[in-house]
C-alpha cells in the first residue's frame, strides 16, 4: 500500500483541520470526532504490522521524494521493526488520552483536541523520518503542541513547566541542528542511509588524521546525544520532567511519558549508534554510569515523594535509565530489551498516569497524605492500580518484566557489575510502588470525603481494561513483538560492527551471542516457571 | 555625458518612487481626501516595485552612469525587498495615520524617498553614490521617527536617531575619504587591485564598517535602537526594522565581497560583531515588558544572526568568491524572512496598541488568545518564525545561516548562535505564553478589543503570514535566484 506512512503522519493533521470547522462550544461532537479520528488512525497503524516483513533488516514501505533541491532535502519515510511498535504505541495512546480527557477537559475543548492531534502528527513523523532534516523538523514541530498542552490545560505552575520544557528541549535540539548541518557538510546529504554509508566507507570525510576523525566523531555524537539525552531524560538532564509531568493534564502526561520520552531513546538507536559507532563505544561506559545513577536516583527520589504524580514521574527517570543502559550495553539481548522496555513503559506508566489522573479528578490533589484506605470506597480502581503497579515494578508475566529482564541479561554478558547495580533499581521500584500503593489504598479511610468517592465509571473502566489487557498480553505474548524487532536490532549492531573493524571491541558486544528470535521467549518461559 | 536610455531604465524604480513622493507633496494643499493620498502612495510603491522587474527583464543586468550604479540580480533582490516592504508599510500606515489623526501626504512622501534611498544603496557600486542613498533614506527616517509630534517619546526617538545617525554618517564619510586617499578611486570595482597591506585603507574600511554597523544596529553601535523603535510610530518601526536594515546589509555585502582588502583584514571583526550583537540583543530582550522594545531588541539579535552569515561570507570569499555563494544566499534569505515577519508583527502591534499607542505592555497581551484568536494565532506564527521553528521562513533563514557558518568552519560561532537561539526562545515563547496561558490583569482589566482590523491591515497580515509559511515550506525559488553564479554581476 503506497503512501501508507504519509497517511499515518498527516491523517491526524487533517482531522485537526476538520475539528477547527466545528463550533467551539459543541463539546460533544468535538470529542466524538476526535475519538473517531484517533481510533481510525490506530486502525491504520495496525495495517503496518503485516507489511513489515519479519526478519528483514531494512526499511519497509519506503517513500522517498525530493522536497527541496538545495540543500538536497528529501521527503524520506520508512518503517522498520524498531519504529513499527513505537508508531503503534503512539496511535494507541492517543485515543486513550482522548478518552481520559473526555470529562476532565472542560474549557477550550476544541483547542485541546487539536493540539493532541498535532502532537500525534509530530511524534509519528519523528518515528518515520529517514531524512535527518525531516526528522529535525518533526522533532521541533512536536514541541509546540506539547508546550501548549502543559501551559494551557495544566495545573498551578503550568507556565513555568511549559517554558522549562521548551527551553530544555530547544537547547538540546538546536545543537543537534548544528550537528546535522555538519554531517551534511561532510557528506553532502541529509539522507540517513546515504550518510551512514558515506561515514562507514569513507571515515576520512570527518578529518585528515585519525586523531581528528576521532575528535570530530565524538563532537558529532555528543551533539546528537545531548538532544536525545534531554528528551529521555538522562540524569542529570532530567529536571524538566517532574515539573512537566506534575503540571501537565492527564492526557499530556500519558503522551509525554508514553511516547515523547521514547523519541530520545529511539534517536539514540536510530542515529547515535549507527552513525557514530566508535564514539558510541568510547562513551558507552560513561553513559551507562549516568543511566545507572538515573535508575537508582530516580527510584530513591520516588521512594520519598509525597506527591503521587511526581512519584510516577521519577519512576520514569528510573525506567528510562534501564532503556539507555540496555542500548549502551551494546549487546543484542539488552538492546532488544531496551526496545521492549520502551513499549512496556509506555503502556504501564501511561496507565499509572491515567490512574493518578482519575484520583485527581475525584479529589483534586496528588498528595499521598490526602488519600489512604481508598480500596474501601473504590475496590475496582484499587485492583487496577495494583495490577499496573506490579507490571511497572517488573512482576513476571506482566510487561515490565520482559524488558527489564532482557536488559539485565544482556548487560550482564558485557559488564556484570553494571547489571548488578541496575538490578537494585528493580528492587527499589517494587519498594516505592508498593509502599505508595499501601499508603494510598490500604488502611483506614482517614479523611471524611474519601469515604464517598465513586468507583470507576464505565468510560474509565474501558480505558483501564484495555490497558490491563495490553499489559498482560505484552507480558505473556512477548514473542509477537520480539520476533519483529529482532532483525532491526541486529541490524543496528551489525552496522556498528562493520564500521568499527579497525577498532578493538569487546568481542561479546560486537557479535550477536544467540539467535535472538528464539531466545527471548525461551528465557521468559524459563523464568515464568520459577 | 548624456546618459544612455538603459541607464535611465536601470534607475527607473528610484525615479518612480521619487516622482510619486514629490507628487504626494504637491497634492497635499489640494486634497484632504485620505483615500486619494493612500491610493496615490500605494500606486507609487507598486509602480516602483514593478519597474524593478521591468528594468531587469527589458535591459537586464548591467551598470549605469559609468559604473556608479550596478543593477544586477543582487540589486534586484533588494529592490524587490524594500519595494514590497514599502507597499506593505503604506498599506498598514493608512488606517494608523487616520486613527492617530496625522497628516498623510508627507508621511507617504517620506516613506517613498526613504525607499528610493534604500534602492540606491542596494545598487550603488561607488561609495559616494552609496552615501547619497544612505542620506536619502536616513534623513527621511529621522523625520519619520518623530512623526507623532505630540508625543514626547517620538521627539526623543527622532532626536536620538538624528544625532547618533549623523555621527555614524560622518564615520562613513570619513572612511570613504581614507579609502579614496589610498586608492584614488571611490569605485568599488577599481578597488579590487588596491594594495591590501595599507594601514590607511584598513582604517578607512573600519570607519565604513562602523558607519554601517550603526545602520544595521550591530552591537556596540546598537544603543539607539530600542528607544528609536519604541518612540517612532509603529508602521515606521516596521519600516525601520525591515527596509533600511536590509539596504545597509546590501551595501556591506557589496563592499566586503568585492574589495579583498576589506574582506581579508576585517574578517575577524564580523565574528566579534556577530557574537556581541547576538548576546546584547537577546539578553536585552529578556527583561523587556514593552512589546515594541522587546521586538526592537529582537531586531538587534537578528542582526547578530545575519552577521554570523557575514562572517561566513568573508571567510569563504577569501580566495574563492564562488564558494561564498551559499553564505550570500543565507544573508539574503534571512533578510527576506526577517523582513516579512517583523513587518507583520509590528503591524499587529500598531493595531493592538489602540489610539495613542497606549497598550504596548506584555500585560495588555494577556488573554489575547481568547479575545482575538486569529490575531493571536498570526502573531504566534510570526514569533515562532523569529524563534526559528520549522514550517516557517525563519527556520530556513536560520538553517542557511547555520549551514554557512559550519561550511566556513566557524563552528564556535554556530554554537554561540545556537545558545542565543535558546535564549531567544525564552522571550518569544513568553509572549505566546502571555497571549494564551495568562488571564488579563484584574486591576487594569483587559486591553480593549480591537474588533475587525481595517481591510488594508488584513491584507498586510495575510501577505506576511502566507509568505512566512510559503517560504517555510518551499524556499527553493528564492534560493535558486540568490544562488545564481553571477549574483554580483560585473
Amino acid at each position: 500500500m503506497p503512501g501508507l506512512l504519509s497517511v499515518l503522519i498527516f491523517f491526524p493533521a487533517l482531522g485537526a483541520l476538520a475539528l477547527l470547522l466545528l463550533r467551539s462550544d459543541d463539546h460533544l461532537w468535538i470529542r466524538r470526532l476526535t475519538i473517531t479520528i484517533s481510533v481510525a488512525e490506530f486502525l491504520f497503524s495496525l495495517l503496518l504490522i503485516p507489511r513489515v516483513a519479519m526478519g528483514a533488516s531494512g526499511y519497509s514501505l519506503v517513500e522517498n521524494f525530493a522536497w527541496i533541491n538545495d540543500p538536497p532535502i528529501r521527503y524520506h519515510l520508512g518503517v522498520d521493526g524498531i519504529s513499527l511498535f513505537l508508531v503503534i504505541l503512539t496511535t494507541f495512546l492517543t485515543p486513550i488520552s482522548v478518552l481520559a480527557s473526555w470529562k476532565s477537559i472542560e474549557h477550550r475543548v476544541k483547542e485541546f483536541f487539536v493540539m493532541l492531534l498535532l502532537l500525534e502528527v509530530g511524534v509519528i513523523g519523528v518515528f518515520l523520518s529517514l531524512d535527518l532534516f525531516l526528522f529535525f523538523l518533526f522533532w521541533e514541530v512536536m514541541l509546540i503542541p506539547m508546550a501548549f498542552l502543559i501551559g494551557i490545560w495544566g495545573h498551578e505552575r503550568r507556565i513555568y513547566a511549559a517554558i522549562k520544557f521548551v527551553l530544555y528541549t530547544m537547547a538540546g535540539s538546536i545543537l543537534m541542528l548544528v550537528g546535522i548541518i555538519w554531517l551534511y557538510n561532510v557528506t553532502g546529504s541529509f539522507d540517513l542511509p546515504v550518510i551512514q554509508q558515506a561515514l562507514a566507507t569513507r571515515p576520512e570525510l570527518l578529518g585528515a588524521t585519525a586523531e581528528i576523525i576521532r575528535r570530530n566523531e565524538l563532537l558529532l555524537f555528543l551533539s546528537f546525544f545531548f538532544a536525545f539525552a534531554v528528551k529521555v531524560p538522562l540524569f542529570p538532564l532530567h529536571t524538566w520532567l517532574p515539573d512537566a509531568h506534575v503540571e501537565a493534564p492527564t492526557a499530556g502526561s500519558v503522551m509525554l511519558a508514553g511516547v515523547l520520552l521514547k523519541m530520545g531513546t529511539y534517536g539514540m538507536m536510530r542515529f547515535c549508534l549507527p552513525l557514530f559507532p566508535n564514539a558510541s563505544r568510547r562513551c558507552a561506559g560513561w553513559i551507562a554510569v549516568l543511566a545507572i545513577i538515573g535508575i537508582i536516583y530516580g527510584a530513591l527520589v520516588s521512594l520519598v515523594q509525597p506527591n503521587l504524580k511526581k512519584l510516577v514521574a521519577y519512576s520514569s527517570v528510573s525506567h528510562l535509565g534501564f532503556v539507555v543502559l540496555g542500548i549502551f550495553a551494546l549487546h543484542n539481548i539488552s538492546m532488544q530489551g531496551a526496545v521492549y522496555q520502551m513499549l512496556a513503559h509506555g503502556i504501564s506508566t501511561g496507565a499509572l498516569f491515567l490512574l493518578v489522573g482519575m484520583l485527581y479528578d475525584r479529589r483534586h490533589t496528588f498528595e499521598i497524605t490526602q488519600f489512604g484506605g481508598l480500596a474501601t470506597p473504590m475496590p475496582q480502581l484499587a485492583s487496577f492500580f495494583l495490577f499496573i503497579a506490579l507490571a511497572s515494578a517488573g512482576l513476571p508475566m506482566l510487561n515490565g518484566f520482559v524488558g527489564e529482564f532482557l536488559i539485565l541479561l544482556g548487560t550482564y554478558h558485557v559488564h556484570a557489575s553494571w547489571a548488578s547495580w541496575a538490578a537494585t533499581g528493580v528492587i527499589l521500584s517494587a519498594c516505592y510502588l508498593l509502599w505508595a500503593y499501601q499508603r494510598v489504598f490500604f488502611g483506614e479511610v482517614t479523611i471524611e470525603k474519601n469515604k464517598t468517592l465513586p468507583d470507576v465509571s464505565a468510560r474509565e473502566k474501558w480505558i483501564l481494561v484495555t490497558m490491563a489487557v495490553v499489559t498482560l498480553w505484552m507480558g505473556i505474548g512477548s514473542s509477537f513483538f520480539t520476533r519483529r524487532t529482532a532483525a532491526s536490532v541486529q541490524n543496528v549492531l551489525e552496522q556498528m560492527g562493520s564500521q568499527s573493524a579497525q577498532e578493538a571491541v569487546t568481542p561479546k558486544a560486537a557479535k550477536p551471542a544467540v539467535t535472538i528470535g528464539a531466545l527471548a521467549p525461551t528465557s521468559l518461559e524459563r523464568s515464568g516457571t520459577r | 555625458m548624456i546618459p544612455r536610455p538603459e541607464d535611465l531604465i536601470r534607475v527607473l524604480p528610484e525615479t518612480i518612487w521619487c516622482i510619486f513622493g514629490v507628487l504626494l507633496m504637491l497634492m497635499q494643499p489640494f486634497t484632504r481626501s485620505r483615500a486619494a493620498l493612500n491610493f496615490t502612495a500605494l500606486l507609487g510603491t507598486i509602480l516602483g516595485t514593478s519597474a524593478t522587474i521591468y528594468a531587469y527583464t527589458s535591459v537586464g543586468a548591467g551598470s549605469a552612469f559609468s559604473g556608479l550604479i550596478q543593477l544586477d540580480a543582487f540589486a534586484i533582490f533588494f529592490h524587490l525587498l524594500v519595494g514590497v516592504v514599502a507597499i506593505l508599510v503604506v498599506l498598514a500606515a493608512g488606517p494608523y495615520l487616520e486613527r492617530e489623526g496625522l497628516e498623510t501626504a508627507e508621511f507617504y512622501a517620506l516613506v517613498l524617498f526613504a525607499t528610493a534611498g534604500m534602492g540606491v544603496l542596494a545598487s550603488a557600486q561607488e561609495l559616494l553614490t552609496a552615501f547619497i542613498g544612505l542620506e536619502m533614506s536616513s534623513i527621511s527616517s529621522y523625520v519619520l521617527a518623530g512623526y507623532r509630534r505630540e508625543s514626547l517619546k517620538a521627539g526623543e526617538s527622532a532626536m536620538k536617531y538624528f544625532l547618533l545617525g549623523s555621527f555614524a554618517t560622518a564615520f562613513f564619510l570619513y572612511g570613504i575619504a581614507f579609502v579614496y586617499g589610498v586608492t584614488g578611486t571611490t569605485n568599488l570595482l577599481k578597488m579590487g587591485h588596491a594594495d591590501t597591506g595599507s594601514t590607511l585603507l584598513k582604517l578607512g574600511f573600519a570607519l565604513i564598517l562602523i558607519g554601517l554597523g550603526f545602520k544595521v544596529a550591530a552591537a556596540p553601535f546598537q544603543i539607539w535602537t530600542p528607544d528609536v523603535y519604541e518612540g517612532a510610530p509603529t508602521p515606521v518601526t516596521a519600516l525601520f526594522s525591515a527596509g533600511p536594515k536590509a539596504a545597509a546589509f546590501a551595501l556591506l555585502l557589496r563592499i566586503f565581497a568585492m574589495v579583498p582588502a576589506a574582506t581579508h583584514f576585517w574578517f575577524w571583526a564580523f565574528c566579534v560583531l556577530a557574537a556581541l550583537t547576538m548576546f546584547v540583543g537577546n539578553l536585552g530582550a529578556l527583561v523587556q515588558t514593552n512589546v515594541k522594545r522587546l521586538l526592537a531588541y529582537s531586531s538587534i539579535a537578528h542582526a547578530g544572526y545575519i552577521l554570523v552569515a557575514f562572517a561566513a561570507v568573508t571567510s569563504l570569499a577569501e580566495g574563492n568568491p564562488a564558494g561564498a555563494a551559499p553564505a550570500y544566499a543565507a544573508v539574503l534569505f534571512y533578510l527576506l524572512s526577517y523582513a516579512l515577519v517583523k513587518l507583520g508583527a509590528f503591524t499587529i502591534v500598531s493595531q493592538l496598541g489602540g489610539a495613542g499607542e497606549k497598550h504596548l505592555s506584555l500585560d495588555d497581551y494577556a488573554g489575547l488568545g481568547r479575545r482575538q484568536p486569529v490575531v493571536a494565532a498570526v502573531l504566534s506564527l510570526f514569533l515562532l518564525s523569529l524563534l526559528g521553528l520549522p514550517v516557517t521562513a525563519g527556520f530556513f533563514g536560520k538553517f542557511y545561516v547555520f549551514k554557512a557558518a559550519v561550511n566556513s568552519h566557524l563552528i564556535w560561532l554556530a554554537v554561540l548562535m545556537a545558545i542565543n537561539s535558546v535564549i531567544g526562545a525564552y522571550y518569544y515563547f513568553r509572549l505566546i505564553v502571555v497571549m494564551y496561558m495568562r488571564e488579563p490583569n484584574v486591576q487594569t482589566g483587559p486591553a480593549p478589543v480591537v474588533v475587525g482590523f481595517p481591510l488594508p491591515v488584513n491584507v498586510v497580515l495575510a501577505v506576511t503570514a502566507v509568505g512566512t509559511v510559503y517560504f517555510g515550506l518551499f524556499p527553493n525559488q528564492v534560493l535558486s535566484f540568490v544562488l545564481q553564479t553571477n549574483l554580483l554581476g560585473h
